[in-house]
């Protein structure tokens, strides 16, 4: 918290506090928007070991607001990880035993280059000046790390939602890369309703006057009213109608009747405005509109003639799909169409279909079903891997 | 197909006798798609013995769900209309075992098998057997078995057949039958020696080899 609100810059974004990658401009990242990034940088979380083959490494990609500390506490917000859950010494994806790697995205906000880092050429943040950084540009920086690391062949490259994309652009970029590939609650392509809820979230953030066309650290001003509303709308969509009914109902917030006024009157209102509220203090706004462009952007069918099964010809990757039943954000459909590709591409491929009513989220949250699926995934996969237990 | 994941062995009590049947069609390493894989009994026994590179396609989310947990490779899918994304000879062996009565088109899923598998192995509850023939014959009444344990209004069975009618169904398909097992109701093989009439009758399952 206290690295976003200290001075004008995002401190986190050029100095953060996990290990970094600087590419020179020997190494520039070449970006979809047509033009070269450099230098950039990534900066990643790692747990667990290496093993001699190289063969233990699992790559996490994270979702939309996420970050590159899965399994450690974060040092914005003083939070647990955001995947401690699923990931740790023990736990399902087992640092005792795998190598996990988590690099924050390129376009985000905790180190790895982004709106929010300095433009060397100019000596400010980028903002808006950062060319639109698309799914498979994040992979393709990603990828120049795997390198660093002198891996090969990833064990596994999991991820839900737009970290989901990313699993799907790994497995078609790099197959050779890629030895499992666990997408979760994502699709092949953004909905035109996900577009559509991804904009009405861009525009509360540059309606805010804090915005200053994306120049606001030069004003010394966030745009956090626009930012928060963002939030608060696209919260909406992580959770599910069954979900918020049974959190909140029309249950009144510590009062006793309507005020007939505009106060939170609702639980549900004074929950949301608390999650608005708490996200402005650990997210960048332009980053949150690069991020929401990159997932608009991605359609990995387009990118081969229209035809899904194209971008999975020939794959020797195994697959394990996994959507969750109250997901409206991408709906079961949105995976079994994935799946009829990997079919038709002729790939081992496993779907599992999660009865909840968390909605979206649910990825993110102790299902008991979803780490049943991932171990027996996992575990099968690292049999056919040759990895001991 | 099977509903439930414990189906596969409430159908029959000699279904273990059925899939050891199949599983003895199917060489080594072979690529196979077990269409209606249930709890995954098949595709578990195929990779412990065989090592084969094995695919499940299942109704039930339940059964899905617990065959992925146990590391098969198994997706949720329907027979009738999920058989169409495979590409054509993508598979070694297409199983269809103890499920065929339970589709809503029959023909079409085997078509689809012989396009998807360069052979398709299908086993079936034979309707032909005597106890059935006897049930209706001298009870009037659809027969409940221990092969067949449902009542006619709640049966997933839709389309019985008989071993000479899915003959008959092979031979409008242009698929040739290399190899016919038919079970009695002990479980055991009836003599290859014995004619179709023969297997017809005390036939109360049969498994057949198809190539097209």
């Amino acid at each position: 918290m206290a690295a976003l609100r200290a001075g004008k810059t995002n401190n986190e974004a050029d100095q953060p506090s996990s290990p970094v990658l600087r590419f020179g401009s020997d190494k520039p990242l070449k970006l979809d928007a047509g033009t070269l990034l450099s230098p950039f940088q990534i900066a990643y979380q790692t747990y667990g070991t290496l093993n001699d083959a190289r063969s233990n490494a699992i790559l996490v990609c994270h979702a939309l607001t996420g970050d590159q500390h899965v399994a450690n506490t974060n040092p914005v917000t003083g939070k647990p990880g955001w995947w401690e859950v699923l990931v740790g010494p023990g736990r399902i994806i087992d640092t005792n035993r795998f190598f996990v790697i988590c690099s924050n995205v390129i376009g985000g906000c905790l180190g790895s280059t982004g709106p929010a880092s300095t433009n060397p050429a100019t000596g400010k943040p980028y903002g808006l000046d950062l060319p639109v950084i698309t799914i498979r540009d994040m992979v393709r920086a990603q990828q120049m790390l795997i390198d660093h690391f002198g891996i090969e062949k990833l064990f596994c490259v999991l991820g839900g939602s737009m970290g989901g994309m990313q699993v799907l652009q790994w497995a078609s970029s790099y197959p050779e890369r890629v030895f499992s590939a666990l997408p979760i609650a994502t699709g092949a392509r953004h909905s035109s309703q996900n577009i559509a809820f991804h904009e009405v979230g861009r525009q509360a953030v540059m309606a805010d006057p804090d915005w200053h066309g994306g120049k606001y650290f030069e004003h010394g001003k966030r745009p956090e009213k626009g930012l928060a509303v963002a939030r608060m709308a696209a919260h909406i969509t992580y959770l599910s109608e069954a979900a918020l009914h049974r959190k909140f109902g029309r249950n009144l917030q510590d009062r006793d009747h309507l005020t007939f006024g505009f106060d939170a009157d609702f639980q549900i209102e004074s929950y949301l405005r608390h999650q608005g509220m708490t996200f402005v203090d650990r997210f960048d706004a332009n980053s949150y509109l690069y991020m929401t462009r990159s997932m608009d952007y991605f359609d990995l069918a387009a990118d081969h003639g229209g035809r899904l099964a194209d971008a999975f010809a020939g794959t020797k990757t195994r697959f394990c799909l996994v959507s969750f039943t109250s997901d409206w954000l991408f709906p079961t459909e949105e995976s079994r169409s994935i799946v009829h590709a990997l079919n038709a591409a002729g790939a081992s491929v496993s779907f599992v279909e999660i009865e909840t009513d968390r909605g979206h989220d649910a990825f993110l949250l102790d299902e008991p079903e979803l780490f049943a699926a991932i171990n027996g995934f996992i575990g099968s996969a690292a049999r056919a891997r040759g990895l001991s237990a | 197909m099977r509903r439930k994941g414990d189906d596969i062995m409430s159908v029959n009590g000699s279904q273990r006798v059925d899939l050891e049947v199949v599983a003895n069609l199917i060489p080594p390493q072979s690529r196979v798609l077990d269409v209606g894989s249930g709890d995954g009994s098949l595709l578990e026994l195929l990779q412990d013995t065989k090592q084969v590179d094995g695919r499940g396609l299942e109704l039930s989310q339940r059964g899905v769900n617990e065959c992925v947990a146990r590391g098969l490779s198994v997706i949720q899918g329907d027979a009738d209309k999920d058989l169409e994304f495979y590409p054509d000879k993508g598979f070694d062996f297409v199983v269809l075992s103890q499920t065929l009565q339970a589709t809503r088109n029959p023909k079409l899923v085997l078509d689809e098998l012989l396009r998807i598998g360069n052979r398709a192995i299908v086993s079936f509850p034979n309707f032909g057997h005597w106890r059935v023939r006897l049930s209706l014959f001298v009870k009037g009444r659809m027969p409940v078995t221990q092969d067949l344990p449902y009542s006619w209004y709640d049966t997933p069975n839709i389309h019985f057949c008989t071993i000479r009618d899915f003959v008959n169904l092979c031979e409008e398909l242009g698929a040739t039958v290399e190899k016919a097992t038919a079970l009695d109701a002990a479980g055991q093989k009836i003599g290859l020696s014995m004619p179709w009439w023969f297997w017809n009758f005390f036939g109360q399952q049969a498994v057949f080899l198809l190539k097209r």
